[in-house]
């Protein structure tokens, strides 16, 4: 479950924002605190993960703190999930 | 004519209880602040400054995120007559190292007496001092509690003159650090009388704004203005609003807002990822002009946001435009207060060879140009050949400008001061045209790139792309590509390196995305690696950036057709 769940965000985030299909998202690279996502992107990413996911995420929650990489945040989709 | 705190003074006196302010931020109530409340908070600074022995003229940084101390130390500040500079709040992106220098740079132009900060990031700012650097003092500003308003006529403030230098205003980035924006209290009320005439603004307008106060369409039109000319002003932090940009729209349709400014891709930002359950009950009706403001604007940003929003009220002569600089204080041109914003339709061939804006013949390919409207009333432009000749209309040329609302110059740089004129115009770097007295703004002239409003100076990118071992002095290139779908500019980066081998290239890409995020908080769209002597250089060995972008652009799209 939670590897279907890496496995769309990743590529989304390769395809949609970061518009290189072919790049490989690492399971513990930082995506905010690194830029890979900037903040413009962050709403586009929740709207992905609720559409997909049926999972919301505040808008408040859109930082580093919350999430910053894709192991990260797909605990907390799995998490609110259940 | 009068100084900033004698306004002030006169507001309180007159409308203590009027709700000047209505403080926004994510997770909290709206926060509403009374003239009472802000001078009264304002004073409790200035009581501090004066407590450190800040004299009258001497410069405090405020390095504080957007929030009620950022207001009232700022506002302080003027009240004790010390000149308040906002500095950007280190963002979770950028390096620490990278954001101490850049104060340590900002210091050493500047000179500031004093700090403003956390408590938590004193330490951080305490590691960008010097012995015997000019910082005599860092307040931290939790320990500001407001306490019984001293006698306010009494305060620093009001032994200021009206060509006494106000406030300071700087770019970001290591580059913009160092050129302050200095204003006097003349300029800035200067300006906002003929601003406020040309916006018509009334007492019946409410302004709506989520930009940074560090930035001048922030601290000018979404701050000094409505409290100096009793206008009520919601305002929202930026970091709120790109997480949720239908803020904006609910704070208008909440307080019945009238005016905003925007940069162009707001437009669009707002048009893509405003879902419709957050627009239940929205009114748009009562938003009388949206000024599109600080990067170049488009046709085709305002029609998107148009047709987005036309079933909530918005109004389609709502979408005005503004030509606007920090060295002008602020606006330079306002245009669509009095009818629509003129849209000129110019054939493109004719544009891009002879630098001529001439109509569009039927059946030719063309670009709508926006018009920035006319001058405000205390400003007068002219377009200027490269020989510093005045060109008729619809020609392109370099936009000079020249006004009673100019700076002072720039804080302790008199040699980037002494540049900037021409027999007493002000150069401003940008393109354009002009047409019956309407300014169209069309490219610029230095290599500046603008992303979402925000200046950013290619150097300061290519420096920290140089940092990376692979990456040899001199072979990088940065400079900014226009985006149709997010409305603005996005930064590309060429570098040159030794290596053919992909994967070694490809990890390369990623260090130097990796070092200028950190070192810059800039996001890079592109980091195109090249082979040795890719680069286009001057004949006198500068790098030429805008044929490297040219070059980059004709390769990029041979790319695209060979997989299309």
């Amino acid at each position: 479950m939670t590897e279907e769940i890496f496995q769309a965000l990743s590529q989304y985030i390769a395809k949609d924002i970061l518009k290189q299909p072919n790049r490989k998202i690492s399971h513990d690279e930082p995506l905010l605190s690194s830029g890979l996502i900037d903040s413009f992107h962050l709403v586009d990413l929740a709207i992905f993960v609720e559409d997909e996911f049926g999972v919301r995420i505040d808008d408040s929650e859109l930082n580093s703190s919350t999430f910053d990489s894709l192991d990260q945040l797909v605990s907390l989709i799995s998490d609110r999930k259940r | 004519m009068p100084t900033l705190p004698e306004i002030l003074f006169a507001h309180y006196h007159d409308n203590f209880d009027k709700e000047i302010m209505i403080l926004q931020q994510a997770g909290h109530g709206d926060q509403p602040i009374s003239y009472g409340d802000l001078i009264s908070g304002a004073a409790s600074y200035a009581k501090i400054y004066e407590d450190c022995g800040i004299r009258q003229g001497e410069v405090v940084i405020l390095i504080l995120q957007h929030g009620i101390e950022l207001v009232y130390s700022f506002w302080g500040a003027i009240l004790h007559g010390a000149i308040p500079s906002i500095m950007p709040f280190l963002t979770e992106k950028l390096l620490p190292d990278r954001y101490r220098s850049d104060l340590a740079s900002l210091i050493s132009v500047t000179k500031p007496v004093a700090l403003v900060t956390y408590r938590d990031f004193e330490g951080e700012v305490r590691a960008a001092l010097k012995p015997g650097d000019s910082v005599r003092a860092v307040i931290i500003s939790d320990k500001v509690l407001p306490g019984s308003v001293p006698d306010i006529a009494a305060l620093g403030g009001f032994h200021r003159s009206p060509d006494d230098i106000a406030l300071l205003q700087h770019s970001s980035g290591t580059t913009g650090l160092q050129k302050g924006v200095a204003l006097s209290h003349q300029a800035i009320l200067n300006q906002l009388e003929s601003y406020s005439q040309a916006l018509k603004l009334n007492p019946q307008d409410v302004i709506v704004s989520w930009l940074p106060l560090y930035h001048d369409m922030g601290l000018i039109a979404g701050f000094l203005m409505p409290i100096l000319c009793a206008i009520p002003l919601v305002i929202m932090s930026p970091f709120d609003w790109v997480r949720a940009p239908y803020r904006l729209l609910q704070a208008v349709s909440k307080y019945r807002g009238t005016l905003s400014w925007l940069p162009n891709f707001a437009y669009n930002f707002c048009a893509q990822k405003i879902q419709d359950r957050h627009l239940d009950g929205i009114d748009l009706s009562s938003w009388r002009a949206i000024s599109n403001c600080s990067e170049p604007m488009r046709y085709e940003s305002h029609q998107m946001f148009l047709e987005r929003f036309r079933s909530f009220g918005l109004r389609p002569e709502a979408l005005t435009t503004c030509y606007a600089m920090a060295e002008n204080v602020f606006a330079v041109t306002q245009g669509g207060i009095d009818g629509a914003v003129t849209v000129d339709e110019i054939d493109r061939d004719g544009f891009q060879s002879k630098r001529e804006a001439q109509p569009v013949k039927t059946g030719h390919p063309s670009i709508k140009m926006l018009s920035a409207g006319k001058p405000i009333p205390n400003t007068e432009v002219k377009i200027l050949s490269e020989k510093g000749v005045v060109l008729p209309d619809r020609f392109v040329g370099e936009i000079a400008l020249r006004s009673n609302c100019m700076l002072t110059g720039y804080y302790n740089r008199p040699d980037a001061t002494k540049k900037a004129f021409l027999d007493g115009w002000y150069l401003t770097g940008d393109y354009g045209y002009m047409v019956d007295g309407e300014v169209f703004v069309s490219g610029r002239k230095k290599d500046l790139i603008i992303v979402g409003g925000k200046n950013i100076y290619p150097q300061d990118i290519e420096e920290l792309a140089m940092k990376v071992a692979e990456v040899h002095p001199g072979r990088a290139s940065a400079f900014g590509v226009f985006n149709e779908e997010s409305g603005t500019e996005e930064v590309v980066l060429v570098a040159e390196v030794d290596t053919k081998d992909l994967l070694e290239r490809d990890r390369i890409a990623d260090e130097i995305r990796r070092v200028v995020t950190r070192g810059s908080a800039i996001s890079l769209h592109n980091v195109y690696i090249v082979g040795p002597n890719w680069l286009v250089k001057t004949s006198s060995g500068k790098n030429a950036r805008v044929y490297n972008r040219e070059k980059y652009l004709s390769e990029i799209n041979s790319l695209q057709n060979l997989y299309d």
